[in-house]
């Protein structure tokens, strides 16, 4: 069963409890797999093999003794290094966090283990999510597996890269301002962030509270929802998760959903700094969603433009805070040679801190800082809400928006690693979705001259899933990468 | 602008050591960050309340019970410096 890689989540779960093919078959042919590719994209930062060998015996178990088996039984996965599984490394790929063995479980992950997911490993990231390249991991330079020489994307580059490079049929990543739809875009797989508050976010270490979600990948919008299905739901430990009921993602998906309903091209994010190449495929996504019997108006979003310089002193902000526990004493990283306290602090967290880190917190700081907090952090809060008001204006008018997920394809490695400012503005598209809380999924829709894919960013109203991933459904049954792979991984 | 001395400052809010080098770098592009940034005094925002997250701020509750969740070795073995069951540190203070 070499081809067994090729498969959806769905077809590998099928077969599996058709007993067609056995879990350890299975995990045995992905783990071919990234033996064979790994070495040229550099997606993973471990392999948990242990793991995902008790876990397939587990599951050959159940399945010889005609258990009733989940929709995502046998299904392997790869997780996030800033997602939390038991007994294994949760480094967010950052020196700091090198020997850091995660002593608990996330609410997710925990979750899929339970519904027989299989893990496979987890997959390298911008050091603790701040980046759009996962150029800033303090390990390794994951590619792009459409092209070695360009970037997978970021922050959950691994994740992106590993579902397009055929090492597992799905993936988990986080999102704060794009870093599960960007990578997707980048990578030519399909990237949801879900509403702020679908899914419990307990075991996700945190970058920007009040905007990171844990999101899926995989390599069709079914898969997608296949993931979110099994993540989703209220839990205690995360007081920001939603207490509301999680909708059948899987069995109600509907073609027809989107006949009749009105979409929003978001007029701002069609014009500044947009690649010609990318905006002539969302123009044919356009017509692809005309087709399908929506109609398509042009929408304007005015304080959109805003939403870069909002985010990076929000997040920032955020961060400073949440990176102040990692300070050489409970966990992690400690510098050596210091004989009084905060020598030990500020030594720890220089040697423990890539540049990115470091400079994010810096700005967190200081616009936090006695004199600055009202020019900057209040005055960010206050156009935050005026970006969300755009949002609820409207979708007082169309039911869903679209627009580019990014506003080029993947660039090259190293090229903008000097300039701060070009690599935030990569964001551009998705953050406005994030400042809002809202879900947007990422999606194929094309290719550049160059070969490497274009995303269509679909957004929805909070809780609004069900009909972005139809019309995302709806969509990819007319355009989807199909037979095209990534050359050289499979 | 962001000065030398306010990078200075900054980093010792943040507890961070720089080098020289990394000081005269984050003047020059934090400067730049906040030159991009200050594109937000355009936008008026007089009565807006400030937004802290994106769903409806409730507190949550819950009863005050006391839990064994996690065992403490278990816990302590991320430390980089334990002894006796707790974390060590260097001396604070005289």
């Amino acid at each position: 069963m070499t081809d067994i890689i090729k498969k959806s989540a769905k077809e590998i779960n099928q077969l599996f409890l058709k007993k067609e093919v056995s879990a350890k078959e299975i995990v045995d042919s992905f783990y071919k797999q990234i033996e064979k590719v790994e070495p040229k994209i550099d997606a993973l930062t471990s392999i948990t093999k242990d793991l995902a060998y008790k876990q397939a015996e587990n599951l050959d178990k159940k399945i010889a003794g005609n258990e009733k088996l989940s929709s995502i039984a046998g299904v392997p996965i790869i997780i996030k290094e800033v997602i939390c599984v038991q007994g294994y490394p949760a480094t967010c790929s950052s020196k700091i966090l090198e020997n850091f063995i995660a002593p608990y479980e996330s609410t997710v992950t925990a979750k899929l283990w339970e519904a027989g997911a299989i893990c496979l490993g987890k997959s390298n990231m911008d050091e603790f999510a701040m980046g759009s390249s996962t150029e800033n991991s303090a390990f390794k330079k994951t590619k792009n597996p459409w092209n070695l020489k360009a970037v997978p994307g970021g922050s959950s580059g691994g994740s992106a890269a590993s579902v397009s490079a055929f090492e597992a049929p799905v993936s988990l990543g986080s999102d704060t301002g794009g870093s599960v739809r960007q990578p997707a875009s980048f990578c030519g797989v399909v990237g949801l962030k879900p509403t702020y508050g679908r899914v419990s976010r307990f075991g996700l270490i945190a970058f920007a509270s009040s905007l990171d979600q844990i999101g899926p990948f995989a390599r069709n919008v079914y898969d997608t929802a296949l993931v979110l299905q099994h993540i989703s739901g209220y839990e205690p430990r995360d007081s920001t998760s939603l207490k509301v009921d999680v909708p059948d993602y899987i069995n109600k998906l509907n073609l027809n959903a989107i006949k009749g309903k009105i979409i929003g091209l978001i007029k701002e994010l069609m014009t500044e700094g947009l690649d010609s190449e990318v905006k002539a495929q969302i123009e044919k996504s356009v017509k692809i969603f005309k087709d399908l019997g929506a109609e398509v108006i042009e929408i304007s979003l005015p304080n959109v433009k805003y939403a870069v310089p909002v985010y990076y002193i929000i997040a920032t902000a955020e961060a400073s805070a949440n990176l102040a526990r990692y300070d050489g004493v409970k966990y992690g990283y400690r510098a050596g040679d210091t004989k009084e306290i905060l020598s030990m602090y500020t030594k720890t967290r220089k040697e423990g801190f890539g540049a990115e880190v470091k400079r994010r917190i810096m700005l967190g700081t200081y616009a936090l800082s006695s004199g600055y907090y009202d020019a900057y952090y209040k005055k960010a809060q206050q156009v935050r809400k005026l970006v969300t008001q755009d949002f609820l204006n409207s979708f007082e008018e169309v039911d869903l928006l679209i627009s580019p997920t990014c506003p080029t394809t993947a660039f090259e490695i190293g090229s903008k690693v000097d300039d701060p400012l070009a690599m935030y503005l990569n964001d551009i598209a998705t953050i406005p979705a994030s400042l809002a809380g809202l879900p947007g999924i990422s999606l194929p829709c094309g290719f550049d001259k160059g070969g490497l894919p274009i995303g269509l960013q679909i957004i929805a109203p909070a809780l609004g899933e069900e009909l972005l991933l139809d019309a995302a459904y709806a969509f990819e049954k007319v355009y989807a990468i199909g037979d095209k792979v990534p050359q050289g991984v499979i | 602008m962001i000065t030398k001395e306010q990078v200075e400052h900054v980093a010792k809010l943040a507890r961070l050591s720089l080098t020289e080098e990394e000081k005269e770098l984050y003047s020059k592009q934090l400067s730049e960050i906040l030159d991009y940034i200050d594109q937000l005094n355009e936008v008026k925002t007089e009565g807006i309340e400030p937004m802290t997250q994106p769903i409806p701020t409730v507190n949550v509750m819950r009863e005050d019970i006391v839990k064994k969740q996690y065992n403490r070795d278990e816990m302590l073995k991320n430390a980089p410096h334990e002894e006796y069951g707790f974390f060590r540190v260097p001396k604070i203070g005289e």
